[in-house]
């Protein structure tokens, strides 16, 4: 057993997905009160508040400007939530990784399974963003529904950052320190609440070598109902933050659980 | 006592796991034959539950040879397991699910389809004691009811060779009876148990072979009469109250073929103890109590009496 040999995807992974769908189906109405509440209250406070006060941004109202970065916003929190207090309460609080691995599964299925769900679960949360949005009219062209494309690539990004830091973390305590010191500054750094051009140039290149600007500059121009420029580019990074992310936290799982 | 390596379910070979400076497991070798109940006997940090891991492929050994179900381990443990029932030390069950759901999810680990698994749940709630609560919530059930669940999504996979960690612990003593009485159904229909343990009681009523372990390695093996024939007197005395001192110098060490003492209570084991109890008839300020040796006998005289924390 090599702490290092690359994840092994197996369909396996299923059953433990699988298992945390049953749950969210116990919490569905609410969970989907939360995913439809919290972007709405930003929506309408910072969309209809701050945007009455600014004239156009990047020749749109700010609150259509603001769509797309909601959108990206949410799906990173809803991964992120979902792959540090949900998966360390799975796997040391309820020690329901343990029981799993007793049955014929490996941890790297209950890793993949982990990943997965919690891009899954950033799926129901953008959709719920979109079905907004357009409720308000805020975005019309049909070419924003390919936005569904890029949340679940974002989905697996933030999630395999946030099992990353699950790997090492030793209580819930230490998720603070994610997000004051990534999360929180990657979500005002990466264009989600004002155009990246209004930052000086260092503080725009540390926004783009984090993931977060890369799902915004995929997702505001399909809002506007046009395509995205660079689109292998952003594609690229957000898949080489998922994939390096993922092997690191199996890794890091392994050596927690399996030495 | 050797087993025919071909019929065993599990068998280890030269197993050592270290941890830092520490080797948990430093040479532990057994077999387990089809039908038996072995019993991992050791205090806290013996390297017990290390042992379990390591048979079920979870860890990996840093030298010796495991074979589960005969397939190698922890190369092909997955595969193995198919076949293996774990009860851990820890409740692990999912509180978020019903009892059922807890036996539907499990099964489906094993990639047993839902109506198969439907299928042996009303059996498994008999046997488990829980037909009436088919739907409660986890958090509904009594600790001895969450065990027996826990024994029953074990057998979810009807396994060969069942592991339980300590599977009594923390349990009242009706809690406890029930547990064994569901551990000896299982040997009745020639279930395989690997059953880890402090409880003495429980190891001398359900296994057939006992090792007993300590610092990482087997100290004693045997059926629990050859460990107690062979490595204890067959009589106890425990003798406690004012003017003890007094009595062991003059008396206890000469009439007593071995005497132990452990805070404020003297142990004196002899074969016959008949000339013990006549000194103590005429001690009144001593207060004592005479019984047969057990196998907690053995183990406190093998692992020592100081506390292990």
């Amino acid at each position: 057993m090599n702490a290092y040999a690359l994840p092994r995807l197996s369909m396996r992974f299923f059953p433990v997905w699988r298992r945390n769908y049953l749950v969210w189906t116990k919490l569905a109405v609410p969970s989907v009160l939360f995913n439809l509440a919290d972007p709405t209250i930003y929506m309408l406070g910072l969309g209809f508040g701050l945007g009455a006060m600014l004239p156009e941004v990047g020749g749109v109202s700010y609150i259509a400007f603001l769509a797309a970065g909601i959108i990206c916003f949410s799906t990173m929190n809803t991964a992120t939530f979902e792959a540090l207090y949900s998966a360390f309460s799975r796997m040391h609080v309820q020690r329901t990784w343990d029981a799993i691995t007793n049955a014929p599964l490996a941890l790297d299925d209950v890793v993949l399974a982990e990943l997965v769900w919690a891009a899954t679960k950033s799926c129901l949360s953008g959709l719920a963003i979109l079905v907004v949005v357009y409720a308000l009219g805020v975005i019309t062209s049909p070419l924003a529904l390919l936005t569904l494309a890029v949340v679940p690539l974002a989905g697996l990004c933030f999630g395999a950052l946030g099992l990353l830091i699950t790997a090492v973390s030793p209580s819930y305590d230490f998720f603070s320190y994610y997000f004051t010191l990534i999360i929180t500054p990657m979500a005002m750094l990466s264009g989600v609440f004002f155009p990246l051009e209004q930052l000086p140039t260092p503080l725009r290149i540390a926004a783009e070598v984090l993931p977060l600007a890369h799902a915004v500059e995929l997702v505001r121009p399909l809002t506007f109902g046009a395509f995205p420029d660079n689109i292998l580019l952003h594609v690229a990074v957000l898949l080489a933050y998922a994939v390096a992310g993922f092997y690191a936290a199996t890794v890091l799982f392994r050596r927690r659980l399996a030495s | 006592m050797e087993v025919e390596p071909r019929g065993a379910v599990l068998r280890a070979q030269g197993l050592r796991k270290h941890y830092g400076d520490l080797e948990v497991v430093a040479g532990v070798s057994f077999a387990i034959a089809p039908g038996e109940c072995f019993g991992l006997l050791g205090p806290n940090g013996a390297g017990k539950t290390t042992t379990l891991r390591l048979c079920l492929g979870l860890i990996a050994p840093d030298a010796g040879e495991i074979a589960l179900m005969g397939e190698p381990v922890p190369p092909r443990a997955r595969r193995a397991r198919r076949a293996v029932g774990v009860v851990p030390q820890m409740d692990n069950l999912d509180p978020d699910f019903t009892v059922e759901e807890n036996l539907l999810v499990y099964g489906r680990y094993f990639g047993i389809a839902d109506d198969v698994i439907r299928g042996r749940i009303p059996e498994l709630l008999e046997f488990a004691g829980l037909a009436g609560r088919r739907s409660s919530r986890i958090q509904t059930l009594s600790g001895g009811m969450r065990r027996r669940l826990t024994l029953a999504r074990a057998l979810v996979n009807d396994p060969e060779l069942v592991f339980m960690d300590e599977p009594t612990t923390g349990l009242d003593p009706q809690a406890r009876h029930v547990i064994w009485d569901r551990l000896r159904q299982l040997l009745v229909r020639g279930k395989t148990i690997l059953l880890t343990t402090h409880f003495m009681e429980e190891a001398e009523r359900l296994c057939s072979r006992i090792a007993i372990m300590d610092h990482g390695r087997f100290i004693a093996e045997g059926t629990p009469r050859e460990l107690i024939g062979r490595h204890i007197e067959p009589q106890v005395v425990e003798v406690h109250g004012d003017g003890l001192d007094d009595w062991s110098e003059a008396e206890g060490a000469r009439l007593a073929s071995r005497l132990e003492r452990s805070g404020d209570t003297a142990f004196a084991y002899a074969a016959d103890a008949a000339p013990l109890l006549a000194s103590l008839e005429r001690r009144s300020g001593l207060r004592y109590l005479h019984r047969p040796a057990n196998l907690e006998d053995v183990f406190l005289k093998l692992t020592g009496r100081e506390l292990r924390d």
